[in-house]
């Protein structure tokens, strides 16, 4: 505890999410996230939890919907392909306000793609990606120490909001080996849950379903839904930003690619170019407001994602035409060069 | 004089949504009996289908968890194995267990997933409007199979008992009907064997039952019944098709035989 250590991205994950209380992972193997199954298939028998390899990514997040039902915190994770089979669960959970944990360590796509790190899934995880008006908190680190973090709190929002919670990280972010350590978050207490089913002493019937057929039920529901989504888009926008303070060009990046977009910032300032970064960790809810503030004082804001212009979209949405918004991307597997943003940078400013 | 028939305080007292003559209602309430008998209902917990009976908790009066189509057994799997002294009764139709959640029902009988599955074959999809289903009838008329189904073109009905009889979890695996009286006290008697059988954590357990769906055969409830003696008994024949007998197993042994690990 508090102890620094090397640790790989995925691995990190497994742990602190043992250290958040989950004893139930359901998992299918998939490139490139294996390290996080196999870290828990090793520590879930020592800490008296379970482990099961699912048949498949479909009856994983339903073994996740099963004992989340039941009140426990429970957790699955893949990459893109895997992900794309748990919509369906996640929108049932979603609709029957289960919190759960998940993690999508992205591989490129569309199809099968390749296993080269990607941030093609954004649209996938910001959007819902299963059917239905819902939303999944997303969060997205930009290294080993924050997927432990946000890992830590994806847990409790999760239980927070009784919605799903995810990590939306990236083959580089899920293999690579960094010094971290396992904080100890100061959460604030959590509601009881009062709605898992089991132990019926006492009390009546309980029910947990996404199916509401009666005469207005639904709207009423959704609306409901609505205003919780609402109410963590006004408490729970995290973000950080880095020399915008006089910026005339501010990048605006999140996961790996904010980690190079740093990079570039940092040479920039010293060639003397006015650039900052907005690096957003919750992807949604997004930090509209703070991009929004940023348009006002910069010339152009250039976006720089590992895919062909998703989370371009929201920061367009946000900028609702203050300012020119640009973009750099890259896919099938490579990654943004700094000097390249860099290059652009200089045309921008 | 004593009361010799009456609601199980289990069975809510509410008008039924099934159509004349459907099978599902008999079902539930033999699954009400069997749970007041064994006294049992606190620690039970039901899943409804996506089917018919998907207001299964109108009916029964115990905690309910409602999966998506075909997903029961792994989300039986779940609850399951967070509540392991509970009894998880997974309640499906054949197009749900049978043909979208069959890889769940497959794996979930494998792993030896102490659940108790009721498994309803009406060899139709009833909640729909009748399409065929992967039980339906060489020639059975359906929605889908306007001129009968035809194995050439819609493959053959699935026999899932017997599918099932081949893993080594499958623990207790039985087909019934409610076609008859008799039949009918048969179905709930299978039924309590397969509760037994996850109480004795000897693994999975499925009652399939052959039932009527008179709206969607075209027929009056009599003659639904007497085609299920006539048309689906021939194909899809009653019995056991594994115990825990055959691997000489104790029931009712309510010790785990996973013990968590603690530390
Ligand atoms: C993923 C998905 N596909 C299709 C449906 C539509 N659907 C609802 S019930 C049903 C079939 C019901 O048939 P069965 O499982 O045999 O139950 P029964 O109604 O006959 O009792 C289907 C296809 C659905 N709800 N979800
Ligand atoms: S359609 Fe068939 S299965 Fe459904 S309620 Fe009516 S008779 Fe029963």
């Amino acid at each position: 505890m508090g102890s620094r250590m090397l640790m790989k991205g995925n691995e990190a994950v497994g742990e602190a999410a043992i250290r958040s209380g989950c004893r139930y992972y359901f998992g299918y193997p998939i490139t490139p996230q294996n390290e996080l199954t196999a870290y828990m298939a090793k520590r879930m028998p020592e800490v008296g939890g379970t482990f099961i390899q699912a048949e498949s990514e479909i009856a994983a997040i339903n073994m996740v919907y099963g004992a989340a039902a039941a009140g426990q915190r429970a957790m699955t994770s893949s990459s893109g392909p895997g992900i794309s089979l748990k919509q369906e669960g996640i929108s049932y959970l979603a609709g029957a306000e289960l919190p759960c944990f998940f993690v999508n360590v992205v591989r490129g796509g569309p199809g099968l793609g390749n296993i080269a790190p990607a941030q093609s899934d954004y649209f996938q995880a910001t959007r819902g990606g299963g059917h239905g008006d819902y939303r999944v908190i997303v969060l997205a680190p930009n290294g080993v120490q924050e997927m432990a973090d946000l890992t830590m709190l994806g847990f409790h929002l999760a239980d927070k909001y009784r919605n799903p919670a995810m990590v939306l990280a990236d083959g580089i972010l899920g293999q690579m080996l960094e010094p971290m350590e396992f904080r100890r978050p100061d959460f604030p207490p959590l509601p009881p849950k009062d709605w898992a089913v089991g132990n019926m002493e006492n009390r009546t019937s309980r029910l947990v379903s996404s199916l509401f057929l009666g005469e207005g039920e639904l709207e009423k529901h959704n609306l409901d839904l609505q205003k919780k989504y609402d109410k963590i888009q006004a408490e729970e926008v995290r973000w950080e930003g880095l020399m915008l303070e006089d910026a005339k060009v501010a990048l605006v990046a999140y996961g790996t690619s904010a980690r190079i977009a740093r990079g570039a910032v940092i040479q920039g300032r010293a060639q003397g170019l006015k650039v900052g970064l907005c690096r957003p960790i919750t992807v949604w809810p997004f930090p509209s407001q703070i991009v929004g503030q940023i348009s006002e004082n910069v010339k152009n804001i250039l976006v720089v994602e590992m895919s062909m212009g998703q989370m371009v979209e929201d920061v367009r949405l946000a900028v609702e035409g203050r300012c020119e918004v640009h973009f750099y991307g890259s896919t099938g597997g490579g990654i943004p060069a700094a000097e390249e943003i860099l290059e652009r940078v200089k045309r921008l400013i | 004089m004593a009361k010799a028939f009456s609601r199980p305080a289990t069975f809510r007292d509410v008008s039924t949504n099934y159509c004349p003559g459907c099978g599902h209602g008999i079902i539930q309430r033999l699954v009400a009996e069997v749970v007041d008998e064994m006294g049992i209902r606190e620690r039970t917990i039901g899943l409804p289908p996506v089917g018919c009976a998907v207001y299964l908790d109108l009916y029964l009066d115990f905690d309910m968890v409602q999966p998506a189509h075909g997903r029961t057994p792994a989300v039986a799997t779940g609850l399951k194995r967070a509540l392991p002294d509970h009894i998880i009764i997974g309640y499906e139709g054949d197009g749900g267990l049978a043909a979208i959640g069959t890889a769940e029902v497959i794996h979930a009988a494998n792993r030896g997933e102490n659940i108790t599955m009721i498994f309803v074959n009406n060899a139709v999809y009833g909640m729909t409007g009748g399409q065929m289903a992967p039980t339906t009838l060489v020639d059975q008329k359906t929605a889908t199979t306007p001129l009968g189904r035809n194995p050439e073109r819609d493959g053959y009905p699935l026999r899932l008992c017997e599918l099932l009889a081949t893993l080594d979890g499958a623990a207790y695996l039985v087909r019934t009907t409610v076609s008859s009286p008799a039949n009918v006290r048969k179905t709930k008697k299978a039924i309590r064997k397969a509760i037994e059988v996850q109480m004795g954590k000897l693994g999975f357990s499925m009652v399939e039952v052959l039932s009527p769906c008179p709206t969607n055969w075209g027929l009056n409830p009599v003659d639904a019944m007497k085609w299920i003696e006539e048309k689906m008994i021939s194909y899809f024949p009653l019995g056991e098709f594994k115990t825990p007998e055959d691997k000489n197993e104790v029931l009712i042994d309510d010790t785990p035989k996973r013990e968590p690990k603690t530390k």
